[in-house]
């Protein structure tokens, strides 16, 4: 494990930020930090950067316990939320300033500042101001200004916030590229669930100031480990008597369940459906056009779900009875989820 | 190792240097006012504060200066928006203009006033043909205080209506409101909280207000002696005990209007970060 | 469409009705007295004018004036760069005690001001008797005329800077801290430049006032021309001998000064307004 956090724990106050957080990330890595607002994932970022002290536990990095070691001697690049650029230096000053820090000679600053530049695609705009850039060039700048003095470990604390929609898909997939090209083991923090999916290698989903899960993308979301990490992701429906949904077994334990619009399936009552007797009714309550499908809001058993439709099937309409059936469902046991399957569709060999 | 670390240097130096000076420019002077009041009994400063002279020294400095203040309150809601909204030639050297009381010296605003007011001055002589005295007289320490006290309220309320959103206004108007009615029921609410407060500043301010009033008040006991004079005489007596005494009613008053403008303020804070 | 029309009229008519009122209220309160002052200063022509200010006693108080001014300065420089620093970039406990600490002495008045000094080192307290035996005298001498400047004037640089430096926040000097920049290196090349005009402004405004400081100043000066009279002691000395040329003469140095002050004022504004 090339950085390792043992048991951490800190609070603010009553407000507990970190509750016995540790994991490990392996060298060359790009790890989404993920969970929603309040969750204590920027403090761990903080923390692991020196810019907050734990209250308890180690952080170590490259084998060193750091917990004394002051944050500017840590050797970590550090982007912040606003970019938190040097209002009054131009592009080269600001890439320059760590450098400058360290006191390399003039030449070698030079050398370094100009690879970056052309690097994020800035060259020509050294002499401006940061007030005279887009935001996404501000990005890149505070990206190369972090990268500068060649630190061990990159952390990004929501690097796409304060940037438009449509630039945001192009600077993800951009950093994404660039972090792979140099092998720099970086750490991002993020509240938006597609951003982790999209850029990170391994995503670690924090809440309530604990892990919930740590797992690549694909594991996160097809195998939710957790109640909250089985609610997080996508448009989850929530059924209190998931019961009422045919032919579904009972744990000991089970509460609730969750359902994703991935996981049913929606016929118009003059088309085929193979599992019928499994399946109920329901009235559709809303339907959206999301570009490439429709998204029905669907009222059945009294619960609230959300289900897709190709745009080649035949159109429905508000107020449509239709059959819905759910092939499968995380249930929540405690604070643990289980993934189930519908008996009937099991039964029946299907493949989705 | 539990301490927590600060990632930006100099904590510890700045806070001492800070801490020293504050503590040798303001706090140990002030502890000495306490350490002397502590030596006095509390019969003898209600004694010396109930002095006939003393109580009409009070009203005089009170109401002149809450009567100028309540002056700059109207004044200064109207300047703030003319400031604010309008457009018109000199507007900059207006506004600039507005400062002056914080950078003339209050002496010599003082014998400005005085040599304007009394009987030969431009102003003294216009007045006189209506037989108003206005050197000498309260009149003429309100002036004084109408003078240090302009900024005060133009300041606070500057920033509170620039920030006011004007759809807020226009949202008002498609409504049907008219002008005034939009002006009283929608925007003076607004900015009240700001006016107040910078009412409160210069009501604090005047109370304690000495080099510019001391010259057109004619400082006749009973009728124009400030409170700061009486202070004043006292310590030019060596009457320590008594200037001390007034002293602390002073004082007294203004923190107390000084916490009334901050409970005031916190409000209009609000208003000011909420569409930042 | 009559009564948009007969609205916007109306519109018009209050607009031009409170720019009037407003003009005409500063020229009246503001312009004319800074007029009467130039006016007063040459009535009897340009060498009574020159005479009066390079009067022996006008010299002697301007050197001293720009003695205790230059103390109060530097020292509130030194104050209010470290305040400033301190309360805007660290979290602690007492930020909200420290600040009210800072901000007294524009809260009290002048008198009181004095008056903390008389007590602290005259007669009554209990160091004058060290003071006597190592033959310091502090009050009615210049350390004390010196110290009350300080008092005075104490808060205004640190006032101007903080605002700035907290809408500024912590974000840049955190970056340039993390990269393992000095504090020396952060202030100069990442804070500073934000706060240029308004320390500046700060520096100007601290200038003006220490110059103009009478209230205080009177309280601890003995008025013993040619040793402990400040400039504007000076003007109250002259104005009260009746000697009114020489005393709107010294005043226009204290005009001037004021004037700079508020064109200083402005272009900090402008600048703010454009950064921000």
């Amino acid at each position: 494990m090339y950085v390792e956090l043992k048991n951490i724990n800190k609070s603010f106050g009553d407000h507990k930020a970190s509750d016995d957080v540790s994991f490990g990330i392996e060298k060359g890595k790009l790890i989404g930090l993920l969970g929603p607002s309040g969750s204590g994932k920027t403090t761990i970022l903080r923390m692991i950067a020196g810019l907050e002290q734990q209250d308890s536990g180690d952080i170590i990095i490259d084998g060193k316990v750091v917990n004394n070691i002051p944050a500017a001697k840590r050797e970590i690049g550090f982007v912040f939320q606003n970019y938190a650029l040097f209002r009054y230096m131009t592009v080269f000053e600001n890439i320059a300033f760590g450098l400058k820090v360290q006191k390399k000679d003039k030449q070698f600053i030079r050398e370094r500042v100009g690879e970056l530049i052309e690097l994020i695609g800035l060259s020509g705009l050294e002499k401006r101001y940061p007030s005279q850039l887009s935001g996404g060039q501000r990005q890149r700048v505070a990206f190369a200004r972090a990268l500068a003095p060649n630190p061990q470990l990159l952390l990004l604390d929501e690097p796409f916030a304060a940037i438009d929609a449509k630039v945001r898909q192009e600077l993800r997939s951009w950093l994404k590229d660039m972090i792979e090209k140099l092998g720099v083991t970086s750490i991002f923090v993020t509240h938006d669930q597609d951003e982790a999916i999209e850029v990170a290698d391994e995503i670690i989903i924090t809440n309530n100031g604990r892990i919930e899960q740590v797992g690549t993308p694909l594991e996160v979301y097809q195998n939710p480990q957790t109640a909250f990490t089985a609610g997080f992701f996508g448009q989850t429906a929530v059924l209190e008597n998931y019961t009422d949904f045919h032919t579904f077994e009972k744990p000991n334990g089970a509460e609730k369940a969750f359902v994703r619009p991935e996981f049913i399936s929606v016929t118009k009552k003059n088309e085929p459906q193979k599992f019928k007797s499994s399946a109920v009714e329901g009235t559709v309550e809303r339907v959206a056009f999301r570009g490439n499908n429709m998204e029905l809001s669907i009222r059945a058993n009294g619960a609230l779900l959300t289900a897709k439709r190709g745009l080649d099937a035949a159109e429905i309409h508000v107020g449509e009875k239709v059959d819905v059936f759910i092939y499968r469902l995380f249930v929540t046991v405690g604070e643990k989820a289980v993934l189930l399957e519908n008996q009937s569709a099991r039964e029946g060999s299907v493949f989705i | 190792m539990k301490r927590s670390k600060r990632v930006i240097p100099g904590f510890g130096l700045s806070m001492g240097v800070t801490l020293s000076i504050l503590g040798l420019v303001v706090v140990i002077p002030l502890a000495s006012l306490v350490v002397f009041t502590a030596q006095m009994s509390f019969a003898d400063i209600i004694k010396t504060i109930t002095r006939d002279r003393i109580l009409a020294s009070f009203r005089v400095s009170f109401l002149t200066a809450f009567i100028a203040s309540l002056i700059n309150l109207v004044m200064g809601v109207i300047l703030a928006w003319v400031l604010v909204r309008y457009k018109f030639p000199f507007k900059r050297i207006l506004d600039g203009m507005i400062e002056l009381p914080f950078a003339l010296p209050t002496a010599v605003a003082g014998i400005t006033l005085t040599s304007l007011t009394a009987d030969t001055g431009l102003f003294g002589k216009f007045f006189g043909i209506f037989g108003v005295k206005i050197a000498y007289t309260r009149i003429g320490i309100t002036v004084a205080l109408v003078f240090i006290g302009i900024p005060f309220v133009v300041r606070a309320v500057q920033p509170v209506l620039e920030k006011l959103d004007a759809s807020y206004e226009e949202a008002a108007g498609v409504l049907g409101a008219s002008r005034s009615k939009i002006f009283f029921k929608v925007i003076l609410p607004e900015i009240m909280p700001a006016a107040l407060t910078g009412f409160g500043l210069a009501f604090g301010r005047c109370i304690g207000e000495y080099g510019s009033v001391v010259f057109i008040a004619g400082n006749k006991p009973f009728e124009t002696e400030i409170t700061p004079l009486i202070i004043m005489s006292e310590l030019q007596e060596y009457d320590y005990p008594s200037a001390t005494a007034i002293a602390l009613v002073m004082l007294i008053a203004s923190f107390v209007i000084l916490f009334a403008t901050n409970l005031i303020q916190a409000r209009s804070a609000k208003i000011l970060k909420g569409d930042s | 469409m009559d009564k948009t029309q007969d609205q916007s009229k109306n519109a018009k008519i209050v607009k031009w009705l409170l720019i009037s009122i407003s003009t005409l209220f500063i020229a009246v309160m503001l312009l004319l007295p800074l007029v009467t002052v130039i006016i007063e200063a040459f009535r009897q022509g340009f060498e009574v004018y020159l005479k009066a200010i390079a009067d022996e006693y006008t010299v002697k108080a301007t050197l001293l004036t720009l003695e205790a001014t230059l103390f109060a300065v530097v020292i509130n420089t030194v104050f209010g760069l470290f305040a400033a620093w301190t309360v805007t970039k660290f979290k602690f406990h007492g930020k909200k005690l420290l600040t009210t600490l800072i901000d007294i002495p524009v809260t009290v008045s002048p008198i009181i001001a004095g008056l903390i000094f008389v007590l602290t080192f005259g007669r009554q307290s209990f160091i004058y008797p060290l003071l006597e035996k190592a033959d310091v005298k502090i009050v009615f001498a210049v350390p004390g005329i010196v110290l009350a400047t300080i008092f005075v004037t104490f808060p205004f640089i640190s006032r101007e800077l903080i605002p700035v430096l907290e809408a500024q926040g912590t974000d840049e000097e955190e970056a340039a801290a993390l990269m393992g920049a000095s504090l020396p290196r952060i202030f100069t090349k990442v804070t500073f430049p934000h706060i240029k005009w308004a320390f500046l402004y700060g520096v100007v405004l601290c200038t003006a006032r220490a110059m103009g400081e009478f209230g205080a100043v009177s309280v601890l000066s003995g008025h013993i021309r040619g040793k402990t009279n400040t400039l504007p002691l000076h003007v109250e000395i002259l104005f009260n001998e009746f000697k009114y040329v020489p005393a709107f003469a010294v005043s226009s140095i204290l005009v001037i000064l004021a004037v700079i002050v508020l064109i200083i004022r402005s272009v900090v504004e402008y600048h703010g307004k454009k950064d921000g």
